[in-house]
This record gives C-alpha cells, sequence and structure tokens, in this order.
C-alpha cells in the first residue's frame, strides 16, 4: 500500500479504535492510538498472512506483547479480513471472542494470549528461536510498550535472543512516554532504550512512529540487516496519537471516552459520531 | 531391591524419546546436571537450550517454541520452575493449552541439605489450581519414564513432580501401567485406606505390612495423577474403611490430602488424616532425618495411625 493509502487507513483503524473501546464502555484507547503507523504499515507492506489461513506454514509471526492495545489489533484484523468489521462492536462483552486482551484460543490469527506485560516478548523470541533451528525463512515480530520494558523478563528475553542470534526477530517499542500512573520516566525510568538494547546485542534503529516512511525504512532495515543480531526499533510516539484530548496523558491509557469526549475524537477524526 | 533417582529415568527417557520424535526440544535453566537433561544435551546438542538462570524466560522460550511446531520439556528445580514462573505458567501455557511439559525435579524437603529455600512443598498445590494443567506425581524411576512418554505423546501442558534422591524402584515387578486416568490399587484391606503419591507411595506400602504385623489391615492406593483425580477408584477404594490416610512429601494444604478431602467431603464423607509437611517451612538436614522429623517416616506414620484408629 502507498503512503497515501496508509495515511488513509491509519485514520479509519483510530476511528474503530476510537468507536470500539466507547461501544466497550472501557479499554486502552491511549497506546491503541499510538502504534497504529507501526502496526498498520507492518500488516499492510511487510508481514506475510493469510486471514483464511492463520496457522499457514508460511506466515510471519506478529504477537502483541503490549497485549492491552487490543483494540489497535481488532481494528486491523478487521480490516485485513480475519473477522467483519461489525463484530468489533462486541469488544469486552460477554461471550466475545475480542477478549479485553488478545485469547488465542478464542479468535483466530492470535498467535498466544497476552496481556501479562513481557510475557509476549519471550514467547516471540522462542518461536523464532524455534524456526531458526529449523532453518526457516518466517519472521517474527513483536510490539511492546516502554513501560512495559520494567518487566524483568524483557531483560531475560532480551539476553536470550541476542545469545541464540535470532536475526529473525524484530522488536518495535512503542514509546509513547506513558503508562497508567504517569510517565514513564517519573513511575521508573526505562531511557536510554536504544543504548539499553545495543549494550544487550541488539541492532537497533529509532525512528519516529508515526512518520510512514521512517516507519517503512525501519522494517526495511530489519529485512535487509546482515548483522547477526535480533532487531529493535525504537519509535517515538505520541500516547493517544490522533484525538487531542487523549494526547500526551495517561489519562486515556484505561478509559473509554464519555459520550461527550466520543462526539468530539470521531469529529476531530474526520466522521461525525454514530 | 534397586534403587535410582526420577530424574535419572527422567534424563535417559527423554534421550530414547529423542530418538524417536524428532519434534522434541529440552530447555534447562543451568541446572542440565541436576535435572539430568544433560543426557540430552549430549545426545541431541542442537535441541537442548540451557536459557542460564532465568526460569521465566525459559518457560516464555518453550511457549513459544511449543507454537511453532515443537514438544517441549522445560525443566528446573520445583521451587522455581512452579515457584518463580507460577504465573507465565498459568498466562500463557496452560491459558494457551500449550505442548510444554514442565518436569520439576527437586521437590519436597528430600532434598535435604540445601534447606527451606529450596524444599517446594507448595508446588502440586498451586499447579493443581491452574485450569488445564495435569499435575503427575510418580512413585519410583520406573513410573517416571512411563509417565514422561505419556506427556510426550499427549498434547497440551503438564507439571510432572520429580525428586532428587534414588528411592527403590517397586513398581517394576509389579508391572504397573500407568494411566491417568486409573489410579493403582496396590494393596487391598478393609479398615484403613492409605492414598499416596510420589516417593511417599513406597513407603505407604511399608506403612501398611507394618500395620499387617499388628492385624490392622489397610489398603494402598498410588494417585500418580493428582489432576485429574480418579474419583472413581478413590470412592470405591474408600467405601469400608474406617479411617482414609493421605501421605505426599508436600504441605498437607493444596496437595493431594486436599484433593481427596475436598472429593470425599462432598461424595462420600470419612475421617481423613493428612500425612504431610505443616504449614511450616522446611530446614537443612539430610533427608531421613527431615522424614523423621516432619512426621512423615514409616514408624512416624504408624504411629499416628494407631493413635487415631
Amino acid at each position: 500500500m502507498d503512503r497515501n493509502g496508509l495515511e488513509k487507513q491509519c485514520l479509519e483503524v483510530r476511528r474503530l479504535i476510537v468507536k470500539s473501546v466507547y461501544e466497550a464502555g472501557s479499554g486502552h484507547p491511549g497506546g491503541s492510538l499510538s502504534g497504529v503507523e507501526l502496526l498498520t504499515t507492518l500488516f499492510e507492506n511487510f508481514l506475510k498472512f493469510d486471514p483464511k489461513n492463520p496457522k499457514s506454514d508460511s506466515r510471519d509471526y506478529f504477537i502483541l506483547s503490549k497485549g492491552h492495545c487490543a483494540p489497535l489489533l481488532y481494528s486491523i484484523m478487521a480490516f485485513k479480513g480475519y473477522f467483519p468489521v461489525e463484530e468489533l462492536k462486541t469488544l469486552r462483552k460477554l461471550g466475545s471472542r475480542l477478549q479485553g486482551h488478545p485469547d488465542a484460543l478464542k479468535l483466530p490469527g492470535i498467535e498466544v494470549s497476552t496481556g501479562s506485560l513481557g510475557q509476549g516478548f519471550g514467547v516471540a523470541a522462542g518461536i523464532a528461536l524455534s524456526l531458526k533451528i529449523d532453518k526457516k525463512v518466517n519472521k517474527v515480530y513483536a510490539l511492546l510498550g516502554d513501560g512495559e520494558l520494567q518487566e524483568g523478563t524483557v531483560w531475560e528475553t532480551a539476553m536470550a535472543a541476542s545469545h541464540f542470534k535470532l536475526d529473525n526477530f524484530c522488536a518495535v517499542i512503542d514509546s509513547n512516554k506513558f503508562q497508567i500512573d504517569g510517565s514513564v520516566e517519573t513511575v521508573m525510568g526505562v531511557e536510554p532504550i536504544k543504548q539499553k538494547f545495543e549494550s544487550f546485542g541488539w541492532e537497533c534503529v529509532q525512528i519516529n512512529g508515526h512518520d510512514l516512511k521512517q516507519v517503512d525504512e525501519a522494517y526495511q532495515a530489519f529485512l535487509s540487516h546482515k548483522s547477526g543480531k535480533p532487531f529493535l526499533i525504537v519509535a517515538d510516539t505520541l500516547k493517544g496519537k490522533g484525538v487531542s484530548f487523549m494526547e500526551n496523558t495517561e489519562k486515556f491509557h484505561g478509559k473509554a471516552p464519555s459520550p461527550e469526549e466520543f462526539e468530539k475524537a470521531m469529529i476531530e477524526l474526520g466522521e461525525k459520531a454514530l | 531391591m534397586i534403587k535410582k533417582a526420577m530424574r535419572e529415568a527422567y534424563g535417559l527417557k527423554l534421550v530414547e524419546l529423542g530418538q524417536k520424535n524428532q519434534t522434541i526440544v529440552v530447555l534447562d535453566a543451568d541446572l542440565s546436571g541436576s535435572t539430568k537433561t544433560n543426557l540430552f544435551q549430549k545426545q541431541f546438542p542442537d535441541r537442548h537450550f540451557n536459557m542460564g538462570i532465568a526460569e521465566c524466560n525459559m518457560l516464555l522460550f518453550a511457549s513459544g517454541m511449543s507454537i511453532a511446531g515443537k514438544t517441549v520439556f522445560a525443566s528446573s528445580f520445583a521451587m522455581f520452575a512452579a515457584g518463580r514462573a507460577w504465573e507465565i505458567v498459568r498466562n500463557t501455557i496452560a491459558h494457551d493449552k500449550l505442548n510444554v511439559k514442565i518436569v520439576a525435579t527437586h521437590a519436597g524437603i528430600s532434598v535435604g541439605e540445601d534447606g527451606g529455600s529450596h524444599q517446594a512443598n507448595e508446588d502440586i498445590a498451586i499447579m493443581r489450581a491452574i485450569p488445564n494443567m495435569r499435575v503427575l506425581c510418580p512413585a519410583d524411576a520406573y513410573e517416571t519414564g512411563q509417565i514422561i512418554e505419556y506427556a510426550s505423546e499427549t498434547e497440551g501442558p503438564f507439571y510432572i513432580r520429580l525428586t532428587r534422591d534414588s528411592s527403590p524402584v517397586f513398581l517394576e515387578e509389579r508391572k504397573t501401567v500407568f494411566n491417568p486416568e486409573k489410579a493403582l490399587v496396590l494393596e487391598e484391606g478393609k479398615e484403613i485406606c492409605i492414598i499416596s503419591t510420589g516417593l511417599m507411595t513406597y513407603t505407604a506400602l511399608m506403612v501398611q505390612e507394618l500395620l499387617k504385623s499388628k492385624n490392622i489391615f489397610a489398603s494402598v492406593i498410588h494417585l500418580s495423577s493428582i489432576k485429574p483425580l480418579d474419583e472413581k477408584t478413590l470412592l470405591q477404594s474408600v467405601q469400608k474403611a474406617k479411617l482414609v490416610v493421605v501421605c505426599e512429601e508436600h504441605s498437607i494444604i493444596g496437595g493431594l490430602g486436599s484433593a481427596v478431602a475436598e472429593c470425599l467431603s462432598e461424595k462420600s464423607p470419612k475421617k481423613i488424616t493428612r500425612i504431610g509437611i505443616p504449614d511450616v517451612f522446611g530446614q537443612s538436614g539430610k533427608s531421613d532425618e527431615l522424614f523423621d522429623y516432619y512426621g512423615i517416616n514409616i514408624n512416624k506414620i504408624v504411629e499416628k495411625i494407631e493413635k487415631i484408629f
């Protein structure tokens, strides 16, 4: 998909995130909105997958390690035909396949259930190791939050991915600078992320996670790198990107908009409310 | 009687299975010499991964490798495989029914001299509470081999609890066959029903013999599968018993004693006594000294039974 198409798609994904969280009455819009360009670009232009055959041997693996941002993943999966867009209305409701955090047993296309932070990252690395020893060419991608880096197992995994030279593994940090209790730097600083991973033996790039050109180039860099190291994209992003009152605050980390806020958000996103 | 450690049987069985099944990979957390996965490592260095002292990450990698199609055995001491990594076992391995076999060695107080920090007396309780998890506790090295083979052929998560010490290989001559749905009735006797798991089953048989010499007749039921629990055999076996005695090398809270009490109190209330580690942390000592100290050796159990029967 070209840049123009991606821009439109990203806007549409943002609308679906806000709508589905509003319909659900709860959820995590802030970190979903910050990762839109990162994930839309991945699914549109890089990740190999087949919604009709989600377990295909030739697929690449994507794992949403920051599982609370399920509305972001669900919105993109709906677009790609894993399930009807209409189904987004069932998010977080009794009996729905769209659980508050992704559930691999309920929704085809989810590789592993996530939500407990740090775990998806380690699982993704394990998949990468298995593919590597089988000499397979499939790639593994994981999306993490910056706050998530506070989990200790993240660093156990970072060490092991480097030890096993998992150059088929690309981790993306959606560094939106906020977590539920406040700014990451005030809660428990994680910077400098890039240098930390470099010292753990990773090949790293740092980009603006909303600049589609930079996002595209970062994935290209992963696919063409020959360093023999696992690859990290540190993406500086804006929490709540696209909805002015959700931006740069922890307020909408885990909260749905009120009816008035929803109305305002949809207007900002170029659509009249439902 | 021949004595052999369950972990030894585990390592040897892994080597045997590794030849037949190319999808088997084995992960360890810097204890491969103790868990005996080093036997597999020697034979199949490309399919053994030492994850270093990082049990949580070991089980995350195990999860990922199972998603990519591997049959994964992951080992460490019970304290760390079950204790430290519990939430990963719960949220990833058990929740998604992943094909990961956690084989935990050095369970219980028989670890001995290492002391309380290494004596996992709570692992059955915390593993049993997790949906989808099967909890197996072999009686000897012979049954360990059967259980490891069964786990390798059965899709889904397992927690298999092994101990450190060499212990009598007594089930071999009885030619028992492991079946998770069928508890082993090793001895029949009307008055008392002794139910046991793990290496305590051998002790239970010795208790039964000693009681017999005192004209007290007990049956001995070995439950290697604590979950799922063979309630049918359990209920049949206790039918005529005046006293049910549950023996395990585990805390009296949450283990086999609790599982049996839960079942019987709802379906066939009986007088039950739980033989196990009291609600305390362990301590250093030789394993036989500790079994005596905590009242779970043959003489102490017989004493207790005589007192309450």
